[in-house]
């Protein structure tokens, strides 16, 4: 068994948990954060995507002993104070969700991509970001066209700040 | 069922490949009963480089696990289940990357997404940065580690390509070997056992360039080639396409020493043997693809 | 009306629960005690059981059980079936064979469950699910539906001889073949529908809690129609009787017709929470779900398609052997019949057309409905056979087809439909105009000077959704009835809840159905709330597939709606001291027309409640109930046009522009619409170019079982889509509505197919067409 601990959404958090244990069982089973899925056994359908220390990973492919120590963001905790994040803001608006099921992954990926390209971003750019996120139900076009408004609002809003 | 053997249609030479054959992989030949989550495993996180080959040489059947973004699906999979792993992502002595004058060294936990991103390199020898840019998708670029990657030597991974044709050098924690020798066979590598890749290192080339064509269901190279035009000559590096992995090609290099130039390869056939058929390409296919890519990866070097 | 009812493009209101991660799937539902099962599968295509032994298994840490095929048979739970009786052409009623849940004495497919470990953990049951023993006798396999039914194949089921399941026909025989013989021209095709695997993001889940004290069952599933779920597992499977057992499909991750159908984990699960006396979990991996989901398609097709001098249609006729599996999945047999060939005359007049259909056994995954489910069978073959014959005689793909449309509704096709609506041409306009048609020459030599090979392919489909009326289709064979069910419960203080029996897994029903109620009485969408997925709350329901729920689903809120309206204005009338036919309900309150008398919704409502002061014998409460079954199918058609572009030298193809022109009647919510459109072109398109589902024929083992071999459509494989509609309101329903949730995956293969043979100049070309396959397609020209 391993002792871990890690900041989850901003707190503190310790578990014993076997060492297998990959992180999103950790989050999911043990914090109880049931909004990280899993959607394939290959790492490729990225609707486990988590933010590792302020980068996008995919939290079905490590395990929770390998995160100890680091900060990790969820999509539970991704909105503040009851106000959606940009991003989700822009998938609500957009109509960028269907079932729901890629969609904590896919935001999680779209606010790491928004986060490395502060230069802004275009289609074909958003397209080939998206690779590791796989969505059966949108066909991607509105999940990009909410990237791209989301990634206009946030620079819009760095601007003015 | 009989046991938790590999049987399902699987001649007994092949079942090595399975254990370790993550790119290539079948997923039904995985025996249904052996899913994740993985076997159990004992997990290690080392500080420096002693303590990590102490505690593999500790370790009944350890593993060296740095980004893990091979190794976690394999032993998810239960195509791997090695007793303990040592993490060595938390090893201040294999990050970082140096660029001097012609001199590359990138230390072997820096990720792909750090080889991508970085200026230095990127001036140096921009096909590089290409190439890891390309590399699965950007989560597991901010996990997987250069040195993860070649030490797992996949047939379809692009770096053992790029180190190949670069001529560059593997640095561990015994010794240096050339990439000439580096890369064995299909998983198959020189390092021994508990011996860990420290950094690679390379002579800037005149031009280098990689033409990739994906799977287009993995993502992992079809067929990719990287091409280098060196002081010593050309070298081009075929990766997703040999039977044994990563090779050069000869017809490639030739054509390509008289003119650096993708027209040089007019007329450049490449056999279908000795190549890789599955239900994404036959042989004959990557023959062609190896030609085309060698083109464009001259296009991009020539810019 | 208020702003946001019908027609308005309104941003959904479930949004929020799936943005913040505070969606609720089965896999995040935990019960008290919940222990978790892992399923012994089937390593092989095709083998005998000789025996299974759970002693070592019992043993190992955390089992609490190990159960069996036999148990299950001993304790009276019946074998799977499929709803609707097929007859062979020689009148004799389709040969099903017997699918037990659990496996008894024989595997017919890799990925078959065997037995169920449930242990304390998810990985105590797969470590103990490696001890039990099962002693198989490999038999030989076939997975090919072609091959099943050639002389000396293995043979699958004794209740099938031949594999042949059914051997059905539809039309009139002589007069297509005398057609034919007459014909100026015949165009004739031999066409494979590659089999697909829906891959719903969320794999199929289920947890099974059975009630000791109460004697009660209760199943949280991953279904697109839990009411259909709790009938068959009450009436066929003997689990429990329908008053004792819940069904609750809670939010489900896509469906796309795989979680339509009753699944052996579903059963195995309420089963083995009796025998273990624990409620029982069970969550697919992908792998599983690669394995043992109904899969679609799978068709093998000879076509002949006859024309006059004039290039008109004279006869069609269409011989097709589908795949079924290994055993009939529940709905399976109405898929390459009633879902399929009647629906083979396409958007044109032809006079004759005729249909065969074998059905057949193989050792692979059952084949089931799948998004468009024989629609997308029918439009590939006539679209594809279209765009051909057209380029056999030298026309105009647009003007063959504009010369062919059928223009005068409504219609009665030879192989039953009886179309209601429709124009044709306005879409093949439209799309042709969205297209800029008549510029891709210039568009092709500029791809030529980049070294691009571009094509254009057309494709002008019709589809049947909301299957109806419930009496025509029991004539057909079909086991149950295919209306729906609404209640509208308006509140005491005027707020509405309404029940459907629909399922939302994505489609956005909570927005939608809440748009016509807000519609209706102008009140705000929040006051408006959408229940659904749980046979506790609603009581009975068809669910949601074959793009029904707003032609059908929809509609029975209307007509509860109807009945609600009536009452109230009852009610106002009285309160308003006016005639009832002078009062109406908008903006939020009732008044008398002409006048300045009006009072608020909520009192209306209110009085309903307090019944101080209610006309007359009236019962107090707000609350109607309503069942609606159409009097007809509803037909959405369109037209589709894509252009690629083509990698000569790799065979890699690129969808540059892609036009869609879908007439759906009415649109409640066109955010939405575009949305369902957007992704059935994704799978479409995936089918087209990049998705097949491969059996090793040797040995039976699924070799794309994962997303390392299956090609999911991602997002860079696809262009932004330029989507627009045309409107002829469906006739049959009252809001005017069509389906649209198939049309995209319906239409959009063959035009893609026919954009590449238009680039590379070969007809030759089988789906997926990937990359290696346009490569070598193109070699075959030189």
């Amino acid at each position: 068994m391993a002792e871990i601990s890690m900041t989850v959404n901003g707190r503190k958090v310790t578990g014993t948990v076997e060492d297998r244990t990959l992180l999103v069982h950790f989050l999911r089973e043990n914090q109880g954060l049931t909004g990280t899925h899993v959607g394939c056994d290959t790492s490729q359908c990225g609707a486990c995507v988590v933010h590792l220390d302020g980068k996008a990973v995919k939290s079905c492919t490590m395990l929770a002993a390998q995160a100890s120590g680091s900060q990790v963001l969820t999509i539970e905790g991704l909105a503040e104070s009851g106000e959606l994040h940009p991003v989700q803001a822009a998938f609500k608006e957009h109509h960028g969700l269907q079932c729901g099921f890629c969609t904590p992954g896919m935001i999680m990926a779209a606010v790491d991509m928004i986060r490395r390209h502060p230069q802004g971003l275009d289609e074909k750019t958003v397209r080939a970001e998206l690779e590791g996120n796989i969505c059966r139900c949108t066909g991607y076009h509105n999940i990009v066209k909410a990237v791209l408004a989301a990634s206009e609002a946030m620079s819009g809003k760095a601007k003015a700040a | 069922m009989s046991s938790g053997e590999l049987e399902i249609g699987v001649e007994p030479t092949e079942s090595f490949l399975l254990t370790t054959h993550y790119s290539l992989l079948t997923t039904s030949l995985i025996d249904l009963e052996e899913e994740n989550p993985m076997h159990q495993t004992t997990y290690h996180r080392a500080s420096s480089v002693s303590e990590a080959v102490k505690l593999l040489n500790d370790a009944d059947d350890g593993k060296y696990v740095a980004g893990g973004q091979t190794l976690i699906p394999t032993m998810k999979q239960r195509l791997a289940a090695p007793s303990d792993l040592v993490d060595l992502r938390h090893i201040a002595d294999l990050k970082g990357i140096e660029v001097s004058g012609d001199k590359v060294k990138i230390g072997a936990a820096a990720t792909h997404a750090e080889v991508a991103e970085n200026a230095a390199l990127a001036k140096a020898c921009p096909a590089f940065c290409h190439l890891a840019a390309h590399i699965g998708d950007p989560h597991v670029r901010h996990m997987g580690t250069v040195g993860g990657s070649i030490a797992n030597n996949d047939p379809a991974a692009d770096y053992p390509a790029a180190l190949l044709a670069l001529a560059a050098t593997v640095h561990t924690n015994k010794r240096e070997i050339s990439a000439d020798d580096f890369f064995v066979d299909l998983f198959e590598t020189a390092l021994e056992d508990d011996e860990i890749i420290t950094a690679v290192s390379l002579t800037v080339p005149e031009k280098a360039g990689y033409g990739k064509f994906p799977n287009p269901a993995s993502r992992y190279a079809l067929t990719g080639v990287f091409v280098a035009r060196r002081a010593d000559g050309v070298r081009a590096a075929v990766t997703g396409a040999g039977e044994n992995g990563v090779f050069r090609a000869e017809a490639i290099e030739k054509a390509l020493s008289s003119s650096f130039d993708a027209s040089a390869l007019d007329g450049v056939t490449i056999p279908a043997d000795g190549l890789m058929t599955d239900i994404h390409a036959s042989a004959e296919y990557r023959a062609n693809l190896i030609a085309v890519m060698a083109k464009r990866a001259v296009q991009a070097a020539n810019g | 009306m208020g702003i946001e009812g019908i027609g308005a493009r309104v941003a959904r209101k479930e949004d929020k629960r799936f943005l913040t991660g505070l969606g609720r799937y089965v896999d995040d539902m935990v019960v008290p005690g919940m222990k978790h099962a892992i399923f012994v599968r089937s390593p092989h295509a095709h083998a005998a059981i000789r025996s299974v032994d759970t002693k070592a298994a019992k043993a190992m840490p955390g089992v609490i059980g190990v159960l069996t095929g036999a148990e299950l048979k001993n304790d009276g739970i019946g074998n799977l079936i499929c709803g609707w009786m097929i007859h062979s052409k020689d009148g004799t009623p389709m040969k099903m064979g017997a699918y037990s849940a659990l496996a008894t004495d024989r595997v017919r497919y890799v990925g078959e469950a065997v037995a169920v470990v449930v242990a304390e953990t998810r990985g105590q049951a797969r470590d103990a699910a490696e001890a039990v023993e099962i002693d198989y006798e490999e038999m030989p396999a076939v997975t090919d539906a072609v091959e099943a039914l050639e002389k000396g194949a293995p043979q699958l089921h004794p209740e099938a001889e031949n594999n042949l399941i059914y051997d059905w026909e539809i039309g009139d025989a002589s007069a297509v073949d005398q057609a034919l013989d007459g014909a100026a021209h015949v165009t004739r095709m031999k066409l494979v529908n590659n089999r697909l695997v829906p891959n719903a993001m969320e794999p199929r889940a289920a947890l099974g809690h059975y009630d000791m004290a109460e004697d009660h069952f209760t199943l949280w599933t991953t279904s697109q129609n839990p009411h259909v779920a709790r009938l068959v597992m009450s009436a066929f499977y003997n689990v429990a009787p329908e008053n004792k057992l819940r069904v609750i499909a809670p939010d489900v991750g896509g469906g796309f017709g795989s979680k339509i159908y009753v699944y052996p984990e579903e059963i195995v699960c309420l089963w083995a929470s009796k025998k273990t006396g624990v409620p029982v979990k069970w969550v697919a991996d992908r792998t599983e779900s690669f394995l043992t989901d109904a899969h679609g398609r799978d068709h093998h097709t000879e076509v002949s398609l006859g024309f006059d001098a004039d290039n008109r249609m004279v006869a069609l006729k269409v011989d097709t052997i589908a795949n079924f599996g290994g055993y009939m999945s529940l709905f399976s047999s109405c898929v390459p019949t009633y879902l399929y060939a009647t629906l083979l005359s396409g958007q044109y007049a032809i006079p004759a057309i005729h249909c065969n259909v074998r059905a057949v056994y193989t050792n692979t995954a059952p084949v089931d409905a799948y998004r468009g489910a024989g629609r997308p069978e029918a439009t590939y073959l006539l679209e594809r056979t279209v765009e051909t014959a057209a380029r056999e005689l030298g026309v105009s793909p647009a003007e063959l087809r504009r010369k062919n449309f059928i223009r005068e509704f409504p219609y009665q096709t030879p192989v039953i439909m009886n179309y209601d609506a429709g124009d044709y041409e306005a879409s093949l306009d439209a799309a042709m105009r969205e297209a800029d048609y008549a510029g891709f020459p210039a568009r092709r030599d500029e791809a030529k000077k980049r070294g691009k090979l571009r094509g254009i392919g057309m494709s002008c489909y019709i589809e049947a959704c909301g299957i109806a009326p419930s009496q025509a289709v029991g004539s057909l064979g079909a086991g149950v009835g295919l209306w729906e069910s609404a209640e509208v419960r308006v509140n005491a203080a005027g707020t509405i809840e309404v029940l459907t029996g629909s399922h939302s897994h994505g489609q956005g029903h909570e927005t939608t159905f809440a748009q016509v109620v807000a519609s209706r009485f102008g009140v705000p969408l929040e006051q408006v709330s959408i229940v659904h997925g749980d046979t506790d709350k609603v009581q009975m329901g068809m669910g949601t597939y074959g793009s029904r729920s707003g032609a059908v689903g929809a509609s029975a809120i209307v007509k509860a709606l109807d009945k609600v309206e009536a009452k109230a204005k009852k009610i106002a009338a009285h309160l308003l001291e006016a005639d009832e036919s002078d009062i109406v309900i908008e903006n939020g309150e009732a008044k008398v027309a002409g006048t300045d008398r009006t009072l608020p919704w909520f009192q209306v409502a209110l009085a309903a409640y307090t019944a101080h002061n209610l006309p007359e014998g009236m019962e107090p409460g707000l609350k109607e109930g309503a069942f609606y079954d159409p009097t007809n199918f509803t037909f959405p058609a369109g037209c589709y046009i894509a252009e690629v572009e083509v990698d000569p030298e790799t065979g890699h193809t690129d969808v540059v522009q892609f036009v869609a022109s879908d007439d759906f009647g009415n649109i409640i919510n066109p955010l939405i619409v575009e949305g369902q459109v957007h992704g059935g072109l994704a799978q479409g398109i995936g089918q087209a170019l990049l998705e097949g589902c491969h059996y090793d024929p040797a040995s039976g083992q699924l070799v794309t079982a994962s997303y390392m071999d299956y090609t999911m459509p991602r997002a860079g494989d696809l262009p932004s889509f330029q989507v627009s509609t045309t409107n002829t309101p469906c006739p049959g329903n009252p809001l005017g509505v069509k389906g649209c949730g198939e049309a995209g995956a319906i239409g959009s293969p063959p035009a893609i197919i026919n954009a590449i043979t238009d680039a590379i100049g070969n007809n030759d070309l089988s789906m997926p067409a990937t990359p290696q396959k346009v490569w070598a397609a193109m070699r075959r020209n030189q």
